[in-house]
């Protein structure tokens, strides 16, 4: 059962992709967003609030996910953590209900 | 039997925007089918109808193959790399977005809608430069053949992008009878009839249908209708 809010964090190198993306991520009744372009900020991010979801956008390296998932996991093994494609709205929403069906 | 799955064009995802009619074979935007996610690095498959002078606002993409193939009138393509293109029934365009590409697609026509299909296609390398391509197919003076549109090599038939993917596309007089082999092992095959009807292997496909088949390297495709059109997508399969 998806919960009823959801609070996603997004990391991704594109600042201006990211911009779009806290737009997006705000915009579902239900869903907020936080969005970074460093990990370092992700990581301050992630201590301070409680997330349901990660999202690791363009320009982060497969060494970089791998890192980056491990150090979310570690915190927080519930934590979903999810390559995002295709930077925009098309693929956002399903991929999102499909990583909470099968977490 | 072969591993294969069958999408009939009536149980595709369907969003009417007024200026954009599309129709979705997978999972995408509003429409979320859990059992309709991706054929392997096919995410997207998008039959889509824009309204004349209409179209989509920029916006961004990354880290996806995105092909578009206009099939009737015309589209504006408008990006950050610089290029403003006209696209039109006759040509494909190829975008690798890479690390982010904005853009924007409008009907170049006023007067008549634009019907394209826009596939995207998962890559085999992240976060690569972004590039803009497009190319001139000709199904018309040959019929009867498949001829390449896409593949992996930059110096193949065609255009290329970043995946170990191939496109061919072909017109057909009824009964005509062709075959095609995968193109690398393991890949399974994605047919979309554009127009008319075919059979592929024994499956029987109308129009609008796609037909995945996972584990079959030969197919022989006849045509069922005068003047029918396929798309033939051979990517590499995940799971």
């Amino acid at each position: 059962m998806a919960p009823t809010q959801l609070h996603i964090l997004a990391i991704g190198r594109n600042a201006e992709i990211m911009t779009v993306m806290q737009r997006l991520l705000n915009a579902p009744d239900n869903w907020t967003g936080v969005t970074a372009t460093t990990d370092e900020a992700a990581k301050a991010a992630f201590e301070k609030e409680a997330f349901d979801i990660v999202l690791l956008c363009a320009g982060i390296s497969p060494e970089e996910e791998a890192t980056l998932t491990a150090y979310f996991k570690q915190h927080s093994p519930a934590i979903i953590v999810k390559r995002h494609y295709g930077g925009g709205s098309g693929l956002l929403k399903n991929e999102i209900l499909y990583a909470l069906e099968n977490r | 039997m072969a591993k294969a799955v069958l999408h009939k064009a009536a149980t595709r995802g369907h969003a009417d925007h007024g200026w954009l009619n599309s129709h979705h074979t997978f999972s995408f935007a509003n429409y979320y089918n859990p059992e309709r996610m991706q054929f392997g690095a096919l995410r997207v498959l998008n039959d889509d109808i824009v309204a004349g002078g209409r179209g989509f606002d920029a916006h961004p993409h990354d880290n996806m193959e995105i092909i578009s193939i206009p099939l009737q009138g015309a589209l504006e393509h408008k990006d950050n790399l610089g290029n403003t293109v006209i696209t039109k029934a006759g040509e494909i365009q190829v975008m690798s977005t890479g690390t982010g590409v904005f853009h924007s697609e409008y009907n170049a026509n006023t007067d008549i809608p634009a019907h394209f299909l826009q596939i995207w296609l998962f890559p085999n390398q992240l976060n690569v430069a972004p590039r803009y391509d497009q190319v001139t197919i000709d199904t018309e003076s040959k019929p009867n053949h498949l001829q390449q549109l896409i593949s992996p090599d930059p110096s193949g038939a065609g255009t290329w992008l970043y995946q170990d993917a191939w496109f061919h596309m072909g017109r057909f007089d009824k009964n005509s009878e062709t075959s095609y082999e995968v193109k690398k092992q393991g890949n399974g095959v994605y047919f979309f009839v554009i127009k008319g009807k075919f059979v592929i292997n024994g499956q029987e496909l109308d129009n609008s249908d796609g037909y995945g088949v996972k584990d079959t390297n030969h197919f022989t495709i006849v045509s069922q209708e005068e003047d029918a059109q396929l798309l033939v997508i051979d990517v590499p399969l995940f799971s």
